[in-house]
Parts: C-alpha cells; sequence; structure tokens
C-alpha cells in the first residue's frame, strides 16, 4: 500500500568515464584479507564487451556475496534464519575493480555457499555483480553462478531465465587453473549476458 | 539500533518507478547506443543477496575526508568555494544513517584529474576533486568544495556538460546502491544536456538539481547548495500477503 509520503528514489546518471581516482582503492579486488578469510580462494576473472564486440575499459565493477558458509555479513542475515552459517570476521564479501585497457578483470575471493532464497528454498552458489560504465545510464545487475553445481537445477533467480540464456550466468572452468571461473560480461547482442531488473 | 531488526531489514523493497530512471538506451548519448542491452531484464526475486549489502560507518572515514577544497598540505584549490549539504533518506522519507557517499567532480576548469581527460584546461595542483562521507543517524551529509567548470563533450558538436558534481551512494542494501549526478540551478546548459534529460520524468530530472541555500553555506566564505538523495528502501509497514 503506498502511503501519500512516499518519495520515489532519486534518479540514477551514469558513472561517466573518469571516476577511479574517487571510486577505487588498492586491493579492493582481493576479498579474502590477505588469505585469512575461511574457504577455498577462487579467482573470479572475464572481459566485458559492448555491442560492437569490442572490449570496454574503465567499467566499473562490484561483486557482493556470502561467505564459505553462505552467511552476508549484514544484519538482515540475522541468526533466526542463518542455521548452520556462521559469520567469518575475515570475510566481508564486497569487492570491486575496474576494467584494463582490454576490458579484462579479476577478483580474488572465496567461494560462497548456498544462501537461503525465498520460504524453504535454496540459492545456488552465487555472486551478484554491480556494472556501472560511461555509456551506461545507470547500472546493471547481474549474478555469476558457478559450473557443474547441482543446486543450479533449483536455483529461483537461474530458473526465471530461458533455457538458452541461463548458461550465460554461470561461469566457465579456466583451463589449466582449478580454482578460476571464467565470466565474460557481455552488454549487448551475440552472447548477451542475461541482466536483472535492478 | 532497531532498524537493525530483521523484521525492518527484511520488509519488501519498493521497486523502480520506470519514468524515474533513465533508460539504458538514451540516443542523445551516444555511448548508449552499444553499451544498452538489447533483451528485457529478467526478474530476479528479491533475496538475502538483494536485501543485504555492505555497511559503512564513520570509522571508515579518514579525517577531513568531506573537504575537497584543500589538499593534502592544506593548500587551497582554485574556484568558487561551495558548501554541498542535504540529507540521504529512504522512500518513506526515514533517515538513510551510515551512508557512504563518494563525491568526485572536475575542477574550476571543467577538467578531471583523470590521465584521459586529455582536454586543453588547465588542471589544479591543489585539487583532486574526489572525497567521501558518512551520514549521521539523522542522515546527513556535508562537503566542502569548490564549484566545477562546465566542459565540452569531444566530437559532439559542441556540446558541453553543465557543471555537476558525481555521487556514489550505498545505502543499507544491494537494492539501495546508486550512483548519481547533480547539477547547479539555473544554469543554461541544464536545459540541454543529455545525460540530465535521459530521466523522462520532470520531477525526478528537476530533483537533481540542487537548491541555492545560504544557510548551508559559511559566512562570507563559501556559498550553500542543497541537495537530498532518496534511496530505494523498505516500505514503511510490512506487506501483508
Amino acid at each position: 500500500m503506498m502511503t501519500d509520503s512516499k518519495t520515489t528514489p532519486s534518479a540514477g546518471q551514469t558513472v561517466g568515464p573518469f571516476f577511479n581516482y574517487a571510486l577505487l582503492r588498492d586491493g579492493e579486488n582481493d576479498l579474502t584479507a590477505d588469505g585469512k578469510a575461511a574457504g577455498d580462494v577462487i579467482i573470479v576473472e572475464g572481459q566485458v564487451i559492448d555491442g560492437a564486440g569490442g572490449p570496454l575499459r574503465d567499467v566499473l565493477l562490484e561483486i557482493w556475496q556470502a561467505n564459505a558458509q553462505g552467511r552476508y555479513n549484514h544484519p538482515a542475515d540475522a541468526p533466526a534464519n542463518s542455521g548452520d552459517r556462521e559469520l567469518d570476521e575475515n570475510f566481508r564479501g564486497f569487492g570491486r575493480t575496474l576494467t584494463d585497457g582490454d576490458g579484462c578483470y579479476r577478483f580474488v575471493t572465496i567461494k560462497p555457499g548456498a544462501v537461503p532464497g525465498e520460504g524453504n528454498q535454496w540459492q545456488a552458489p552465487h555472486i551478484a555483480i554491480s556494472i556501472f560504465a560511461a555509456g551506461l545510464t545507470r547500472r546493471l545487475v547481474t549474478r555469476l553462478y558457478f559450473p557443474g553445481e547441482d543446486a543450479n537445477d533449483a536455483d529461483p533467480a537461474l530458473s526465471g531465465v530461458p533455457e538458452e540464456d541461463r548458461m550465460r550466468l554461470v561461469g566457465d572452468v579456466a583451463e589449466g587453473s582449478d580454482n578460476t571461473v571464467r565470466f565474460n560480461i557481455v552488454l549487448q547482442g551475440d552472447g548477451e549476458t542475461p541482466f536483472f531488473e535492478d | 539500533m532497531t532498524d537493525d531488526t530483521e523484521a525492518q531489514e527484511n520488509r519488501e523493497y519498493w521497486e523502480y518507478e520506470p519514468s524515474s530512471q533513465p533508460p539504458y538506451l538514451t540516443p542523445n548519448y551516444k555511448s548508449t547506443v552499444i553499451r544498452s542491452p538489447n533483451k528485457p531484464q529478467y526478474k530476479l526475486p528479491r533475496t538475502l543477496t538483494e536485501t543485504t549489502g555492505p555497511l559503512f560507518t564513520q570509522d571508515d572515514l579518514v579525517a577531513d575526508e568531506y573537504d575537497l577544497s584543500v589538499n593534502a598540505k592544506g593548500d587551497a584549490a582554485i574556484g568558487s568555494l561551495m558548501v554541498m549539504d542535504g540529507f540521504v533518506t529512504d522512500e518513506d522519507g526515514r533517515p538513510a544513517a551510515n551512508t557512504l557517499i563518494e563525491l568526485w567532480q572536475a575542477n574550476s576548469a571543467g577538467k578531471y584529474h583523470h590521465l584521459m581527460d586529455t582536454r586543453d584546461a588547465p588542471g589544479d595542483p591543489n585539487f583532486i576533486g574526489a572525497g567521501r562521507a558518512v551520514t549521521d543517524s539523522e542522515g546527513h551529509y556535508r562537503f566542502m568544495t569548490i564549484k566545477p567548470g562546465a566542459y565540452p563533450v569531444p566530437n559532439s558538436g559542441n556540446y558541453w556538460r553543465p557543471p555537476h558534481l558525481h555521487l556514489s551512494l550505498f545505502g543499507r542494501s544491494f537494492m539501495s546502491r546508486m550512483i548519481t549526478q547533480c547539477y547547479f540551478p539555473g544554469d543554461p546548459l541544464n536545459e540541454l544536456d543529455h545525460i540530465l534529460h535521459g530521466v523522462p520524468d520532470a520531477d525526478a530530472k528537476e530533483r537533481l538539481i540542487m537548491t541555492f541555500d545560504p544557510v548551508v553555506g559559511v559566512h562570507e566564505h563559501a556559498l550553500g547548495y542543497r541537495f537530498d538523495i532518496v534511496l530505494r528502501g523498505r516500505h514503511a509497514t510490512p506487506m501483508v500477503g
């Protein structure tokens, strides 16, 4: 029910091209607290590609995720519904980085655990991604899922995406590395990444 | 803090009113043409992933990060001193406390502290143009800075961006995360700006323009501008059924 006092949120505007000196700090693409975070260390890397097929530099990527036990470091993930999931004081779950001149990005993080969904559902392990760039009037939102997870089949967010698009939300195992997940983000056109409503 | 109770945090969020946000494809803003997705976006169930997010406090700040008008050594930037002051609330008007705000902007000549800004305009060694603040318990924030200059967009037929400040806000969850820009009242370039006018709703557009407010300025020292920000928030009363 809407109340009379409701005000719509302020409008978003593009991040523009010149923001790195304000928004990025060294080490923010490493979520592991110098290796102290509990769980399996993984590399998440990929390339951001625009509708002309070219790599896009200076894209701000932010990730948000649960820890290895599937617990978010936030009071909304409160003990009452946490089950056995424990907080990890060395894992905050937030990372930021910028694509380089080849449109490439890289995060070092922990493989998240499964987290509760709506009702009695569980969500497959995943990482939420925010994308900001010049030429994006506001944020784009997507999710990265992990290859070979049985839980992907029952994941409520993945289930809402048509079969042919679903696989584009699942990262690829990188050749020659057993802990690197590759996830390219295609903003437009062939192979376009599925984006979610913000 | 009662706002941290599970019941508060897990209330449902409002969805964005589409006309209050700029569409991804805004043809007058040229680079959107090859960067805006073609396909419609999928619905995302609002889960813990979306209702949680990184939190910040005043302790995350270094002293004086709110003041962009002097460099680390205390040397003054060139330009018209101004205070930007305002409140961050959610959609029901509740204060958004402990919200990190990151501010960045061009210098008074309209040039950014960025290697790729190769425009023929002077840099200012005393001005980086980046600051941070965290809102207090009333949702209040304040920056001291200098008024940025307008600048021409290359290869755009002499289109100049109006003076503006960039703002990044987190709120309390992944859903409240947003980045925006705010503008100066009465500037003739506002009417011509493709980015500001990408917002369809007239009221939403107007709300990106600051209000001149001498009260928040500093007497005989700095002009005052008021800018209030509304973040996406939860319903005032829990949704039933």
